[in-house]
């Protein structure tokens, strides 16, 4: 998804784009996600700045031509509820926080949250509405886009996987070799290569932490329309979501799609690459989302899926040029907010490719700042050399 | 039409019992799954689909496709071809999802 939008941005800036994708389009991540453009779940700060210049530009996209319909735009909002008290007051100081940062947010009380949500449970406390929190069918969404950067001139090679990056003498970057598709010169590459970013900035020799975090949906029979209205999430979430804990956290994130089916999320957890089905981690994800909607406790789960978010150790995606590299740029680390933060990501790249001044300061999303090992990655090194 | 392989593979199968489709009483063999009982009396659609109220019945007949959904019981969105058909049971055919009683419209 990222890297479609870098490609829609990039070639209507007049650009010559070529898109290189290892497999199909949204065969990675992107297939793998809820479709989730969210403001509410992000404190003030970069990320959130990152997410409200996304969320404008997903409203352009979606109002041209065949594309809103066609990704399943719906700009239905978000509902974050707390189950007591105390959770009700942490989520208003939290919404009054972002309501400063240009989030609109309305404290929803107990009474209200049924007139909104006909079919939550009947003892929580109250939530917190965010208008602006809008969705996506992430695939199509990625294929439109892909379609929309074709018109614009840009070019697709799908299965073709990037083995190496060219370098001058002087260390910048002059194109990349690829399997099957020989050895492509450019100016410029872009590292749009999401949970696998760092694998490819391995190969022009400079380091991108980013790792796995692997997520699970659940997804149930379809239901009619309006059974669930909003993104409807509890409270907990936010704090997952910062969370830089590799151990298992979930919390409920409750979604109706255009097709009918109801998708749960949202679990995290650190275990490399591993797509072994885990039972436990959906039966909580199901224990979960029954809490919220004692309905879904009444239908059937047809399905589960799963994805690895690609998470970078303070949570910040890398976007803009390696000063390492000279000529190489990244755009990936989104981790489970790249179908939102994707078309952001591709307007700040494409003014950085063209010399103009960024909407945001790239400063927070710089490629090197992982220099130094974090803490955590030195334990984590340690953890591992210890049980070799 | 009667749709029956009892010939065929020479079975004998146990005395019949009834269930009703739509409240019409019909007989079931034991070992049927829901599907075949439909099929023995050569009812081959029993839902419609939710957008265009398109007709349905068994298409991959081994669970996968779910487009054999029935509502069995009140339960709806049983997938035809895998619940095997008990004495007394209330097969009922289906429009849409099924869940008509969760819905408030489309908004």
């Amino acid at each position: 998804m990222v890297g479609a939008a870098c490609a829609l941005y990039l070639a209507r800036a007049g650009l010559a784009t070529l898109v290189l994708d290892r497999g199909p389009v949204a065969g990675g991540t992107t297939g793998a996600g809820e479709g989730n453009l969210l403001v509410s779940d992000k404190e003030p700060g970069p990320e959130l700045d990152l997410a409200l210049l996304s969320a404008r530009l997903w409203h352009d996209l979606a109002a041209e031509r065949g594309i809103g319909r066609a990704v399943e735009f719906e700009a239905k909002g978000g509902i974050v509820v707390a189950s007591d008290a105390a959770g009700m007051a942490a989520l208003t100081g939290f919404a009054a926080g972002q309501r400063t940062a240009g989030v609109a947010a309305e404290i929803v009380d107990a009474a209200q949250l049924h007139d909104l949500e006909p079919h939550l449970a009947p003892d929580l406390a109250g939530g917190v509405r965010y208008p602006q929190d809008c969705q996506v069918m992430p695939s199509l969404a990625a294929a439109h886009v892909v379609r929309a950067a074709r018109r614009a001139g840009a070019e697709l090679r799908t299965g073709a996987t990037v083995t190496d990056i060219l370098r001058a003498p002087d260390g910048s970057v002059r194109g990349v070799r690829t399997a099957g598709h020989g050895d492509i010169h450019a100016p410029a590459v872009v590292n749009a290569a999401g949970t696998w970013g760092g694998e490819v900035a391995a190969l022009a020799g400079v380091r991108l932490p980013v790792l796995p975090r692997r997520g699970f949906v659940l997804v149930t029979e379809p239901l009619p329309p309006g059974t669930v209205r909003h993104k409807v999430y509890a409270a907990d979430y936010v704090a997952d979501v910062a969370s830089g804990d590799a151990g298992l956290q979930s919390s409920a994130v409750v979604e109706s799609t255009a097709a009918g089916p109801v998708l749960i999320g949202a679990s995290r957890e650190r275990v490399g690459f591993d797509r072994t089905f885990s039972l436990p981690v959906v039966r909580r994800l199901a224990a979960q989302a029954t809490a919220l909607f004692p309905l879904l406790g009444t239908v059937h789960a047809m399905r589960a899926y799963l994805g690895f978010r690609p998470y970078l150790p303070d949570h910040l995606p890398a976007i803009g040029a390696d000063p390492r590299a000279p000529g190489l740029h990244h755009a990936c680390g989104h981790e489970g907010a790249g179908i939102g933060l994707a078309v952001g990501t591709g307007h700040l790249i494409a003014q950085s490719l063209t010399g103009r001044t960024p909407d945001l300061d790239l400063a927070p999303f710089r490629p090197d700042r992982f220099e130094e090992k974090s803490e955590e990655e030195k334990s984590e090194e340690k953890k591992e050399t210890g049980q070799r | 039409m009667k749709r029956t392989p009892l010939e065929l593979a020479q079975a004998q199968p146990g005395p019949a019992y009834a269930v009703t489709v739509d409240g019409r009483e019909i007989a079931a063999l034991p070992g049927q799954t829901v599907a075949a009982v439909l099929w023995t009396q050569g009812i081959t659609s029993w839902r419609a689909t939710r957008g265009s109220g398109a007709p349905r019945g068994i298409f991959c007949g081994i669970g996968v496709c779910f487009d054999c959904l029935v509502t069995v019981n009140d339960r709806p969105n049983q997938r035809a071809c895998l619940v095997p058909a008990a004495p007394g049971d209330a097969i009922r055919t289906q429009e849409g999802t099924g869940h008509d009683e969760l819905g408030h419209g489309a908004l």
